[in-house]
């Protein structure tokens, strides 16, 4: 893998790849919808509801607003995931699209980066789906504070998409990207304060949590959904950028090793 | 128009292709043939620069290879092994798609995608989805989506594999159109008929380096005999033993068949017309007996 790092070359070569996915995507618009969105929402509304009615203020806000909070960046991991693990894995792997795409005056680090594009546009659709819902029940604290939200989803978006690429470019099957689900983004969902305070666990875990990217996501979006200005939002942000483009590279690597060599 | 010098590509231990020298004039059919396993795929991956060569130099339309592939990729249409059409596009779409990876605006995309249906004898399929395609017109549309851009050169990595007779014939209809035209094409096939049908010189690969280079016809004559008489029957072994050496210019036991190559036909079939329980077809020797002769009978799979 060593032999293949290099500082990606980007280009604007990577739009047609977005527009790509994009067009596909239209096609099928209102199941893929349904399906990437509808599923957070119910949770977060189901356990906000049910199980919020059973509980006292969660750090300091109703327990549905701390769960909407950390849906926000849930939601957006998974959409981001799903996107770079099963669809781009079929466009690589399953149709060879990308073997066409290649043929052309593209190279591998257009295909990616269109492809990471791609997630992060996906993450938006899904941040943007868990936004509208706290606007609408009127879970936030200031409107204008929210909107802070909509980077931040797609600065998430770009984290889990650049992780994802890696697990695309290792994997031989569908199958594979169970152990990632598994042994990372479950983990990860559990121990970095969507459904619960992180101070809740063990001290251990929380130093654990601490280097979790899913925690920094959680940590900027929940004080902006109750109109706080988050603290440490430096250190936030360098975390997911760290994370998304070290597994860009990465990943860049491992596929340029996968269908290139 | 493709000028390769050296050209050497190594997987682990093994060199896969050895040293490669090719020289493609522009307006020619140059074909690229060997067995399973000679090199031919992984040669063209390198001329395109989708891998980098261990050693060599390649220059594709005057463009140097893998230093500058991106712009020498505009100038080449592929037509690779295994189809991978878009199957989430309609065959219109697959088109404008595939414009688009060479920076073509849609205006221009769509007036050119008229003209590539009718080449591809798909302008009534334009909306089909590819799932609904035979593999004749997948093979065809992938030729279409390879001209979206006007290349000056093609790449065709088998491009008549796994298709019916009807189906190829339509491919190389459509092929001799392109080289009428002035296109250059380099073309990768196992099938004889097929490179003896279309290519104007070719090279024939064995373990990644040339074994033979020329015109179809020269190759044939300068490599092998004119004719072959394929004998087969139960009086074969007996036959073999007591007349083969003495009438045939050069055979080959190859299971239960003979191939008797000879400079004299006549004189081969005279002596079998006088021996019992014996069948013969005489042919003309073909492309395939020297592609056979140079890289042997061993199955390379």
């Amino acid at each position: 893998m060593i032999r293949h790092l290099r500082v990606p070359h980007l280009s604007w070569r990577f739009i047609p790849v977005w527009q790509r996915n994009y067009l596909v995507w239209k096609k099928l618009a209102i199941p893929s919808i349904l399906g990437n969105l509808a599923d957070p929402m119910l949770y977060m509304l189901g356990l906000g509801y049910g199980l919020g009615s059973l509980l006292p203020d969660v750090a300091g806000m109703p327990y549905l607003t701390f769960l909407a909070a950390g849906t926000v960046a849930y939601s957006t991991m998974n959409a981001a995931t799903f996107e770079v693990l099963y669809s781009s894995f079929s466009r690589m792997h399953v149709q060879r699209t990308w073997d066409a795409i290649l043929n052309a005056p593209l190279t591998l680090d257009d295909v990616m980066l269109g492809e990471l594009t791609w997630a992060v546009s996906k993450s938006l659709l899904s941040g943007l789906a868990i936004l509208a819902v706290i606007w609408g029940l009127g879970l936030y604290g200031d409107f204008w504070m929210t909107l802070w939200i909509v980077p931040v989803v797609a600065l998430v978006g770009f984290c889990f998409g650049g992780m994802g690429l890696v697990m695309n470019a290792v994997s031989p099957s569908y199958d594979f990207f169970l152990y990632y689900f598994t042994l990372v983004i479950t983990p990860m969902v559990l121990l970095c304060g969507v459904f619960y305070p992180v101070s809740q666990l063990p001290a251990v875990l929380q130093g654990v949590s601490a280097w979790l990217p899913l925690t920094h996501a959680v940590d900027l979006a929940r004080p902006l959904v109750v109109g706080r200005m988050p603290a440490d939002i430096a250190l936030h942000i360098f975390g997911l950028v760290a994370y998304g483009s070290v597994g860009y590279v990465i990943a860049l690597a491992l596929t340029r090793r996968r269908l290139l060599k | 128009m493709l000028k390769v010098r050296g050209l050497t590509k190594r997987y682990g231990g093994t060199e896969v292709v050895r040293g490669l020298d090719l020289d493609v004039r522009r307006g020619e059919c140059f074909g690229l043939l060997g067995p399973n396993g000679a090199g031919k795929t992984t040669t063209l991956r390198l001329l395109l620069g989708l891998t980098d060569p261990d050693a060599g130099s390649i220059e594709l339309a005057g463009i140097p290879v893998p230093a500058r592939a991106r712009e020498a990729r505009m100038k080449v249409g592929v037509v690779p092994q295994m189809d991978n059409l878009d199957p989430d596009f309609s065959v219109r779409e697959n088109l404008i798609a595939y414009g688009r990876y060479f920076g073509m605006t849609r205006q221009a995309i769509t007036a050119r995608v008229p003209e590539l249906l009718d080449f591809a004898g798909l302008a009534s399929k334009a909306d089909a989805q590819i799932a609904q395609l035979s593999g004749g017109m997948k093979r065809r549309l992938t030729l279409a989506r390879a001209l979206v851009h006007d290349p000056e050169i093609l790449f065709l990595d088998e491009p008549t594999t796994g298709l019916d007779p009807q189906a190829r014939h339509l491919i190389w209809q459509g092929l001799r159109r392109l080289i009428g035209a002035g296109k250059t094409i380099v073309l990768t096939t196992h099938f004889m008929d097929e490179a003896e049908r279309l290519a104007d010189r070719l090279v024939i690969l064995d373990h990644g380096a040339i074994v033979a280079e020329g015109a179809p016809r020269a190759l044939i004559g300068s490599n092998i005999e004119p004719a072959v008489v394929e004998v087969y029957g139960e009086g074969l072994p007996a036959w073999t033993r007591d007349h083969a050496q003495g009438v045939c210019t050069r055979f080959e036991s190859v299971g239960e068949t003979l191939f008797c190559y000879t400079n004299d036909a006549d004189c081969v079939i005279d002596a079998l017309n006088h021996a019992d329980g014996l069948r013969y077809v005489h042919r003309p020797s073909n492309l395939e007996d020297v592609f056979l002769k140079l890289t042997g009978r061993d199955l390379r799979d």
